[in-house]
């Protein structure tokens, strides 16, 4: 059984117990401990399923890389699914439950699946999911979301709150292991700004649990020290609980700092997601050790030796009571040892090189530890929990020599170094034949703009697994880092380390070499999606060569630990299958992050109330307290209509519509754009930009005009004002102001670039309130102040005064046909205007009206709205608009492509009006339909409605559509049918209802 | 006479640093040749200040200016006293090709101060704010969190921002979720 030793575990505090649950029974563990050790500390051997066999799974490692120990977290508004509980800090009131099972952990129906494992192969999906179609819906769609598992989702609003950092670093470091330290110091030392990140609470690494000497002290006083030398200088900054997630162009970096998750609910984000930009990036991102593939190596209880060691030495638990430990290096034998040191029995140590190993094989044998050379495991048996293991000869088949009784397995197929990092923005791999790993090849590094390498790799991350090896070559990773950062490095003296005495390792990627495929079958490569040497072989049969397709193929690495345990022995695996050497396979492509981080420290503080911004107008508190229903108009805020109490919104727009014909409206305008123009080529830009003339207006006047884009398609309109000689106010659509400004900025800074012409975004300057109706300028006339008679103020004329004793621009314009003013005041004279005016029209009967009312008006005018009647495809000459076309000028935009063939075809639909024949409204977005149907078998159409509305003014449905020679078939009544299953008929007319003639706006 | 309202009515939030929208602010943008003699004069006399470099700003007691890009400066004045300096600046500029217009209600103005306020605007811009790389006299348009800012530091522990009136509220908002407490990130060593 797996439980806490009586001693030991520097990294648990004894006198702090702490409670939590596991699949809801309490457990207790210690201040200090992960999930993974208190589990293992409680004898919970078994803590999930696999993902398609629900196969019974234990801790297998110890931190980032495991793959089986995932587990739900939390609960209610702190769950959250797939938790690793090897990287999951203990605290008290954790709760916790296994994923994968159903009904439950230890008996789960979906086990079955192992059973049929013979017909769920290699790329099984691929080859059942294609016949026949009809089993889509009701077979492999209810059965693939049974079995396919992992964590359940969240149903509640996550109660924490992330944020963002940027920083800047001279030299960022990824890893706070030995070789990381060693390397911030070297890089410190310099005077460089370096940032040291950790993914774990502690700094060191595993260098503490493997030991060793430098300078004649224990590492961990070495580590010690070096921690406090690198807190005591000011331009390095240490953060643990941060993990370097991903390495990107231009030495940009993203950390994960996990800040709460280990004591939620204090206050303060729970997660930081580190922005970086370093001149140089140190990857100190260490080893993982590889697991043996043999049959059962997924029993619960089989773990990598590196784990077992530091479960020992760092948490004072033990997985098992009688070890037997298989290894194909020297390194395994610091497990046998340190377990043996703390009263744990290790029954044989199975080494599968035939001459053993070096030194430590000398020391666990003095300690009277069996070692078996050239032997190997043949099997592991036991469901949920080891309890046997054969032994076989290494270079055999697999029969069993001996048959021993044990409660855990250790094993150790070598180290593959950490060159997740170092490869994500396309650093290059070599294989290093002695280790049998990849590691980074120093001659082809990530290069930044300059060409020059921005990522230095050290330590055990860079192939060197000896702790004499490691310091040497951290320090100068750190020098060169600093160098190339632009500091000069110091060269910092030797130190003693003890030096490495370890027998070569052997690669052994079968245990045993010659398996039979009944052993094959049962040897795991990736535990998370239970791909098994096998399937990887079958791939291999079935002729898969690529190293990316065959993953894909197998799932092999597609897990949620991205197969840190799995690839190299699944490369090595289809190499030898494949009868290839393993740098010619290749490797699957590192992509960040290199573990999952949370959807939530992605999105930072952009949640809630400011998950984007809102843009309010000066008068936005006013229409939210009187009734505004809010419409969004691009990120601004719009009332659609103010609804009163008792009405529904449609009466309020109804109510609105009529007021403006027969009293007096107000509008909130201030959303359009108001782009100033100014200089001595603006006449002649502005003639480029719209399809009409502008230079020629006179100052004090007004003009519409219609823009669009280089293949004439309208992008935008509105009303230009000419302020002065040189100066033009141009007014776009709400949505336009940003877009036409950066559209006219492009025109003059890549094409126009010597036309003396100057932009200047005003349309915040101002609060834009339209005054609309008969009784407009009796209403503006009680606030006093600047004539507005016709004969001062005539439409499509501007003027500059004061109205009352606010400063305004006042524009004779009108989207509605009624006498309109818009006024412009400055926006901080907004509210104080609007006031003014809804006091002084209170016996006038005036109203605000919202943008619903506006389009009702508008439509009643035949007045087009750019994202109505234009979606991108619509040219002027379609909306009838040739009279805004200047015939005179040589060019503008847009011109050229007005005269192509198939924006001249005559059978372009055009704009007209429609009337129902019954008063009824058209549905929005309804087609006209036409006779017969196409090749598709759908019905023929010739035209579609754009703007649809009921009209108040004129008591029935009207609305603007493009149909097919739609101006030469006035009368003609066509049909729309609608989704409801009504056919609506609608009458061809003009597209303007309302005062024809123009006489209303202009009294 | 009416009462003038600034974007948020001089709002306030305390959390690790403390966050206040300063009112009502005198600006004027002026685009030109910002090399030519005639625009430094009527700059340099419109802001009371120096020229500013590039991504730099100058103060005075009653204005200063900043550099906003190659052809745009900006410049600061109190609220009261614009009309005048922008006619001012015309008057000088006339017959050159310049384009000067006043913005100051086009913008909100926000402070950000105490020990922790470069930490707080460096969750929400990217910008090196550490007081090595950003220390009084410099100025950056930058972007905060969605929207476009500009921000100078008053000194070590304040700082300043201008961001579109419309985004006010929600520049409140993100700065106070920056400042929330418990989030100090401490990464920035004294200047």
């Amino acid at each position: 059984m797996s439980q806490r030793l009586p001693k030991g575990g520097r990294l648990i505090d004894r006198s702090t117990e702490m409670s939590f649950t596991f699949n809801g029974q309490t457990l207790h563990g210690y201040a200090g401990d992960t999930l993974a050790s208190a589990l293992l500390a409680n004898d919970r051997m078994m803590v999930g399923r696999s993902f398609k066999y629900h196969r019974p799974r234990g801790v297998v490692a110890s931190g980032a890389e495991e793959p089986n120990a995932l587990i739900n977290m939390g609960q209610g508004s702190r769950f959250e699914p797939n938790q690793r509980a090897t990287t999951t800090e203990l605290f008290s009131g954790l709760t916790a439950r296994s994923q994968n099972h159903w009904p439950s952990l230890d008996f789960d129906v979906g086990a079955v699946n192992a059973h049929l494992s013979r017909f769920l192969p290699a790329g099984f999906y691929y080859k059942m999911f294609i016949h026949p179609r009809s089993f889509w819906k009701h077979v492999y769609e209810p059965f693939i979301r049974q079995s396919a598992g992992l964590g359940q989702a969240p149903t509640e609003r996550d109660a924490d709150t992330y944020e963002h950092f940027y920083a800047f670093a001279d030299v960022l470091v990824i890893g706070g292991g030995i070789a990381g330290l060693e390397a911030a110091r070297a890089a410190g030392a310099s005077g460089a700004k370096v940032l040291v990140l950790e993914q774990t609470a502690h700094w060191g690494g595993r260098a503490p649990v493997d030991g060793g000497h430098v300078g004649g002290r224990p590492v961990e006083d070495y580590i010690d020290s070096l921690v406090a030398e690198l807190q005591a200088m000011e331009n390095v900054t240490l953060r643990s609980r941060c993990m370097g997630a991903g390495v990107y162009d231009h030495g940009y970096v993203l950390g994960y700092e996990r800040l709460n998750d280990h004591r939620p609910g204090q206050d303060g984000p729970r997660h930081r997601l580190w922005r970086i930009r370093a001149k140089q990036i140190v990857t100190a991102t260490g080893a993982i050790e590889r697991p043996l593939s043999f049959a059962g190596n997924d029993v619960p209880g089989v773990m990598l030796a590196s784990a077992m060691r530091d479960y020992v030495v760092n948490w004072g638990v033990t997985p098992g009571q009688r070890v037997v430990v298989a290894t194909n290096n020297d390194d395994a034998y610091r497990t046998a040892i340190a377990l043996k040191k703390a009263g744990v029995d290790v029954l044989r140590i199975l080494d599968a090189r035939e001459t053993g190993g070096g030194a430590l094989m000398n020391t666990a044998r003095d300690m009277g530890i069996r070692i078996d050379c050239g032997r190997g495991i043949g099997k592991v048996t036991g469901g949920k929990r080891v309890k046997k293991v054969q032994i076989c000869a290494q270079a055999g088949a697999g029969g069993a020599l001996e048959e021993i009784a044990c409660d855990a397995v250790a094993m150790s197929g070598g180290w593959s170094p950490v060159v997740h990092l170092w490869s994500h923005c396309g650093g290059k791999l070599l294989w290093d034949g002695d280790q049998a790993h990849f590691r980074p090849d120093p001659s082809r590094a990530p290069t930044g703009a300059d060409g020059k390498p921005f990522v230095t790799v050290a330590g055990s991350a860079n192939g060197h697994l000896g702790l004499d090896a490691i310091l040497p070559d951290a320090g100068e990773a750190g020098r060169v880092a600093a160098q190339a950062a632009g500091f000069k490095p110091k060269r910092a003296a030797a130190v003693a380390v003890d030096p490495t005495t370890e027998a070569p390792m052997e690669p052994v990627w079968m245990m045993p070499a010659q398996a039979r495929p009944a052993l094959r079958a049962k040897a795991w490569l990736d535990y998370q999606n239970d791909v098994k040497v096998s399937d990887v072989r079958l791939a291999a049969q079935e002729g898969y060569e690529s190293v990316e397709h065959t993953k894909r193929y197998t799932t092999l690495g597609m897990a949620t630990d991205q197969g840190k345990l799995s690839n190299i022995n699944g490369l090595a695996t289809l190499a030898d299958a494949l009868g290839e050497a393993i740098p010619n396979v290749g490797t699957t492509t590192f992509r960040p992050p290199y573990t999952p981080i949370s959807m939530g420290s992605i999105g930072g503080e952009a949640r809630g109330a400011v998950f984007q911004p809102v843009r309010e107008t000066p008068m936005y508190g006013w229409h939210d307290s009187h009734g505004a229903d809010w419409e969004p108009v691009g990120q601004w805020r719009r009332p659609y209509a103010y609804v009163r109490p008792g009405e529904t919104t449609h009466d309020a727009v109804m109510r609105e519509v009529r007021n403006v014909r027969e009293g007096v409206g107000m509008l909130d305008a201030s959303t359009l754009g108001k782009i100033v123009v100014k200089g001595p080529d603006a006449g002649r830009f502005l003639d480029m930009l719209y399809t009409n003339m502008m230079s020629t207006l006179k100052p004090g006047k007004c003009r519409y005009g219609l823009m669009c884009s280089e293949n004439g398609f309208l992008i935008d309109d509105g009303v230009v004002a000419r302020i002065d000689e040189d100066t033009f106010l141009c007014h776009t659509t709400t949505g336009g102001a940003d877009r036409i400004h950066a559209h006219m900025e492009e025109w003059l800074q890549t094409e126009w670039w010597d036309w003396q012409v100057y932009t200047a975004n005003m349309t915040e300057q101002y609060a834009q309130i339209a005054v609309v109706g008969p009784k407009a300028r009796v209403l503006l006339e009680k606030l006093g102040g600047m004539d507005l008679s016709k004969e001062s103020l005539a439409f499509m004329e501007w003027r500059d005064g004061k109205i009352g004793s606010f400063d305004a621009r006042v524009y004779r314009i009108s989207f509605s046909g009624e006498l309109s003013y818009e006024i412009a005041v400055p926006a901080s004279q907004g509210q104080a205007f609007w006031d003014a005016l809804m006091q002084a029209g209170a016996d006038l009967g005036v109203m605000p009206y919202g943008t619903e009312a506006l389009h009702i008006l508008r439509a009643e005018k035949g007045f087009i709205m750019i994202g109505d009647e234009t979606d991108g495809t619509v040219i002027p000459q379609d909306l009838g608009l040739n009279w805004a076309i200047s015939k005179k000028k040589t060019d503008y935009l847009g011109k050229r492509a007005q005269s192509r063939d198939h924006m001249t075809d005559p059978t372009r639909w055009k704009l007209v009006g429609l009337e129902t024949v019954d008063g009824s409204v058209i549905p929005d977005g309804a087609y006209a339909v036409a006779e017969g149907t196409n090749a598709n078998g759908q019905r023929n159409t010739q035209g579609r409605v754009t703007s649809t509305y009921h009209s108040p003014t004129l008591g029935k449905g009207i609305a603007m559509g493009l149909v097919l020679n739609g101006p030469d078939r006035m009368g003609e009544v066509i049909d729309f049918p609608g989704t409801d299953g009504t056919v609506y008929k609608a009458k061809i007319v003009d597209p303007v209802f309302y005062d024809k003639d123009g006489e209303k706006q202009n009294v | 006479m009416f009462d003038l309202q600034s974007a948020l009515a001089n709002a306030r939030f305390d959390g690790i640093a403390q966050i206040r929208e300063l009112g009502l602010q005198g600006m004027i943008t002026l685009r030109g040749d910002v090399a030519a003699p005639v625009l430094k004069k009527a700059a340099t006399a419109a802001s009371g200040t120096a020229m500013p470099g590039q991504r730099k700003a100058v103060f005075s007691d009653t204005g200063g200016m900043a550099w906003m890009s190659p052809d745009e400066l900006l410049i600061l004045c109190p609220y009261a006293e614009v009309t005048d300096r922008l006619e001012a600046l015309t008057d000088a500029l006339a017959g050159t090709h310049a384009l000067a217009v006043n913005v100051s209600d086009a913008r909100a103005v926000f402070e950000v101060s105490g020990p922790h306020a470069r930490e707080v605007v460096a969750k929400l811009c990217p910008v090196d704010l550490s007081p090595q790389a950003f220390s009084p006299g410099d100025f950056r348009r930058t972007r905060m969190a969605q929207v476009a800012a500009a921000i100078w530091a008053d000194d070590d522990q304040t700082l300043r921002i201008i961001c579109f009136r419309s985004v006010a509220r929600y520049v409140f908002g993100v700065l106070s979720v920056a400042a929330q407490k418990g989030s100090e990130v401490g990464y920035f060593q004294a200047g």
